[in-house]
């Protein structure tokens, strides 16, 4: 007799994933499926689906899904949870989509503290269009638009989300996190499950900032590219919870 | 604790980072082989010597490993 | 209902609530705000939903998530916040949602300024975004008709999934006159293509405009040219004002179009037999009656609160077998009744009549 261990969940769709090998976008997702599946809430889900590397995650995540511009996913998410409040929204959102373009609306989404829960996957660079700088690109790295190396002076230091996201009093949980090894998976589902609970309890604004890789743009293997997450992301990244409203009452 | 890991092989791109974090190294990527999309699969050379501790099927990121235990 | 002394933006808030419009997400900006403080008192009161968006784009995209989920939805704004929803407008029309957008539109380009203009006909009826797409286009000339229009807009959207947008001049926006609303919601079936959250119990909805297939991306545009053919067929609005004997023609549309029929009055009192042709649809524009008439006429007299951009459409549908000349004010000047009069009998003069 066999007990199963591990087994794909119901979250994902039988669509395979469209991203390079060893992106870990896809242990990402994995872990928002399982949650959703865990919590009972796929059901009922919506999922919003930004613009970049996981565009085409409205084909992988196992419930209805609405693809939104580039960088107005926290825009159709309050859309969509204002109108029914009773369903779980996430927006599904990369930091050229979030960080950049769409800046405004996430901070409004948090200041309005919109019920609705937030993936940042934070690969510091535009993966989708062919590795160019993104506002979290890190100082000196080079990519196909800071050629040069990010040079601080010109195109500013990189910004940290969840730090800046933590000051907006409308926002009730926000940490960050990363998925390198199997410790740090099971600490990033485990505050991606935190999230959606809080959404699940009617508690506002919660997002979950996720460090990832992205070997093709980085120029690395996907081995280097999670060395690369320790040694030069997460230093300047620091994983962590930054806001959690619930925790002082 | 003896385990069971199976691929779903066709769906592997050969991207080893389960090969990386098997805490017994009994993966490989099968250089004999290549799948339908064009990598070398990923697979157990060593099979009974799996723990079913799912560390690989963590950190796989296109989902294409199932890990069971065989209970004594 | 009992007819009411409303304000035009006050007018088309209403009138979109008591349609059954049940999301509404504007943004400040003159001279539309008393429709977005309108939707702030009254909506939530009437079970709908309310937000003030951080920008024109933020709200445009609202209604969009709203729309993809099954809410009939709303935004309004002024030429330059329109201006910012054309991507998301763009957006709704290939997702095939049905979305009503009111512009109330003032002086540009630019910051342009707050008084009435009729500059926005391009943006409009040309769409302002990416992509092959059409977005009916109704222009109310009084406030009962912009009530009317509203309803109207939604009905429109609803049945053909698709974006429609109410283009009311600044004068609609502000002026106040009596105006009675059918008070019956509008009945739309539900929308079991909305991604509602109800994957659980039926197969999941996708609401998507990416495409990357091209013969994909081209099937679903050829079912969207199909679907602007029978919107074209079955939704083209005008009126005739003394149109049955006329000689000349005015072809003008919104509040202007009402000083407009000052002038045909004061000049068929003094013996001219001209009329006046109003598009109420702008797109689909009213091309094969306008060219049906344009073939009696002696000549055609275009006036806008523009440079002349109704005037393109005009003179497609006219050709070349008849003149047409044009009169416009810019800025947010309005012409008035007897300034039309005299420019049209320059042009009388020049036919040696």
């Amino acid at each position: 007799m066999t007990t199963t261990v591990f087994k794909k969940t119901r979250g994902l769709t039988d669509v395979p994933f469209t991203y390079c090998p060893g992106c870990t976008h896809g242990i990402i997702h994995r872990l928002v499926a399982e949650v959703l599946e865990e919590l009972e809430l796929l059901d009922t889900a919506v999922g919003i689906a930004s613009v970049g590397c996981s565009v085409m995650s409205y084909e992988f995540f196992n419930c209805d899904m609405i693809q939104a511009a580039h960088g107005r996913a926290p825009a159709v998410a309050t859309g969509v949870k204002r109108t029914h409040p009773d369903k779980t929204v996430f927006t599904y959102q990369g930091d050229g989509d979030m960080a950049s373009i769409g800046a405004a609306e996430i901070v409004h989404a948090a200041h309005r503290s919109e019920n609705i829960t937030v993936i940042f996957v934070n690969n510091a660079i535009y993966g989708m269009t062919g590795g160019q700088m993104a506002p979290t690109t890190l100082p000196g790295h080079v990519t196909t638009t800071s050629p040069f190396g990010r040079d601080t002076t010109l195109q500013g230091e990189p910004i940290r989300m969840s730090e800046m996201l933590s000051t907006i009093p409308g926002s009730y949980y926000i940490e960050r996190v990363t998925v390198i090894d199997p410790v740090s998976v099971r600490k990033a589902k485990t505050a991606i499950k935190k999230a959606f609970q809080a959404q699940k309890d009617k508690k506002g604004f919660s997002m979950i900032e996720v460090l990832s890789t992205c070997n093709v743009g980085w120029g690395v293997t996907p081995l280097d590219a999670l060395k690369q997450i320790k040694n030069d992301m997460i230093p300047y990244y620091p994983l962590g919870v930054y806001k959690d409203k619930g925790a002082n009452q | 604790m003896r385990g069971i890991v199976t691929f779903d092989e066709n769906r592997c791109k050969g991207c080893g980072l389960c090969v990386n974090v098997c805490p017994v190294h009994i993966l490989e990527l099968d250089q004999t082989k290549v799948n339908a999309i064009g990598y070398h699969p990923s697979h157990a050379f060593a099979p009974e010597k799996c723990i079913a501790c799912a560390s690989c099927a963590l950190m796989c990121p296109d989902v294409v490993i199932t890990v069971e235990r065989v209970d004594q | 209902m009992a007819k009411q002394l409303m304000k035009g933006n006050e007018a088309i808030a209403k009138a979109a609530i008591v349609a059954g419009c049940r999301a509404y997400f504007g943004y400040p900006i003159t001279p539309q705000n008393e429709l977005c403080e309108y939707m702030a008192k009254y909506m939530r009161s009437s079970g709908g939903v309310f937000v003030q968006a951080e920008s024109e784009v933020a709200a445009i995209n609202m209604v969009y998530g709203a729309a993809a989920s099954g809410a009939l939805s709303m935004t309004s704004s002024s030429s330059p916040g329109i201006a910012l929803k054309q991507e998301g407008i763009s957006y709704c029309a290939g997702a095939e949602l049905p979305a009503l957008i009111v512009s109330v539109s003032r002086g540009g380009p630019g910051l342009g300024g707050i008084l009435p203009s009729q500059g926005d006909y391009n943006q409009a009826t040309r769409g302002g975004g990416n992509g092959d797409y059409h977005v009916p286009v109704f222009a109310p000339a009084s406030i009962q008709e912009a009530a009317s229009l509203v309803r109207k807009g939604l009905i429109v959207a609803a049945k053909y999934r698709n974006p429609v947008m109410v283009l009311a001049d600044g004068v609609i926006g502000q002026m106040m006159e009596p105006v009675e609303l059918d008070p019956n919601p509008i009945d739309i079936e539900a929308f079991p293509w909305a991604a509602d959250g109800n994957s659980g119990v039926r197969p999941r909805n996708i609401v998507n405009s990416l495409h990357l297939d091209v013969d994909d991306l081209e099937n679903h545009n050829k079912h969207l040219q199909a679907k602007y053919r029978a919107i074209e067929e079955n939704e083209t609005m005008w009126e005739e004002y003394k149109m049955d004997d006329a000689e000349y023609m005015f072809v003008a549309y919104g509040t202007p179009s009402r000083i407009t029929k000052s002038a045909v009055d004061e000049l068929r009192s003094e013996g001219v037999k001209v009329g006046l042709l109003r598009p109420i649809s702008l797109w689909p524009f009213p091309y094969e009656v306008i060219h049906r008439f344009s073939k009696k006429m002696k000549f055609i007299f275009v006036a806008e609160l523009s440079s002349g951009q109704m005037l393109v459409d005009v003179k497609l549908a006219v050709g070349y077998d008849t003149p047409v000349h044009f009169y416009g004010r810019m800025g947010g000047n309005i012409f008035e009744p007897l300034e039309l009069v005299a420019e049209f009998k320059k042009h009388q003069e020049v036919l040696g009549q």
